[in-house]
């Protein structure tokens, strides 16, 4: 009897780290510490910041969602002028991972033009809200309008 | 190597299934299949996989790495033959836990699609960093 009280359990734990993960994942959100953190730099990401922002991303081989991601964020880059996309293999700078608490990949950070981390985001974000973040976080940039035919998460993955 | 995300969402479903018949019958056996599974799916021979391409011929609309969930089946694996030694040893707490954190994986993935075992590598990583497994692209 135990066992089926195991399972009901589980399942309902399930559940609801599911939900959970459904409505957290990819959310772009302000990390206590981050803005307070030293500015992350050309030297640490070993790429040139971008002018305005730069959006740099943690990728794993074992991850499914980090190639999708790479997407949205290489479209943003290319959209909003001055943003750079920089993508780091997570297993190559667990210093960096440590350093900066990454726990999952993909992991997202906005940085500012100095290279201040402004927001964060673990999971694969969606296109509108990376360009909302640009938009509040980067002066000078035009108030975003995200067109749903821009989302590209739906095309076929390719090698 | 890349896999279709339909069988691989089938094989988490089966997977749930025997999970939780394991824990429901408290049958050592079929938890001892469910390893071997496990490691198959490990060595890039998924039985479910295979059994779901047997049955649906269509041609994935698109398809995805298949290193992530490799690596997520020796997670798997690991956790299954845990369960196996709870069981065998007697040491009924570790059984349960060990086979009910694989039946959550299992359910997270065939349910919401989300891949724990994969999620499991970076911290692996970040405690060992001796781990690294042998990626071949």
């Amino acid at each position: 009897m135990t066992g089926v009280w195991v399972v009901l359990a589980t399942l309902a734990l399930g559940c609801g780290i599911g939900v959970v993960r459904l409505r957290r994942d990819g959310r772009m959100r302000e990390r206590a510490g981050d803005r307070l953190a030293e500015a992350l730099d050309e030297g640490v990401l070993r790429a040139p910041l971008g002018e305005r922002a730069t959006l740099v991303q943690f990728s794993t081989a074992f991850c499914q969602p980090c190639r999708a991601t790479r997407r949205v964020l290489a479209d943003v880059s290319v959209l909003v002028p001055g943003v750079a996309h920089v993508e780091i293999d997570a297993e190559s700078r667990l210093d960096l991972v440590r350093e900066l608490d990454i726990t999952r990949t993909p992991t997202v950070l906005v940085l500012d033009a100095a290279g201040t981390i402004v927001k964060r985001a673990s999971g694969q974000p969606r296109k509108a809200d990376v360009l909302a973040v640009l938009a509040d976080a980067v002066p000078g940039l035009p108030p975003e309008r995200p067109s749903p035919s821009h989302e590209l998460s739906q095309h076929p993955d390719e090698m | 190597m890349r896999a279709d995300p339909r069988a691989l969402r089938f094989g988490a479903a089966i997977t749930t299934l025997v999970l939780a018949l394991v824990l429901v019958t408290g049958s050592v056996w079929l938890l001892a299949v469910q390893a071997v599974v496990f490691a198959l799916g490990l060595a890039g021979r998924p039985p479910y996989g295979m059994l779901f391409k047997a049955l649906v011929r269509s041609a994935p609309g698109e398809t995805e790495d298949a290193r992530p969930p490799r690596f997520a089946q020796g997670v798997g694996l690991v956790f299954a033959v845990t369960g196996l030694v709870g069981y065998l040893t007697g040491i009924t707490p570790l059984a349960l836990v060990a086979t009910a954190g694989a039946l959550l994986a299992a359910f997270l993935n065939a349910a919401f699609g989300f891949c724990l075992g994969c999620e499991t590598y970076l911290l692996i990583r970040r405690l060992l960093p001796a781990a690294k497994l042998e990626v071949h692209r």
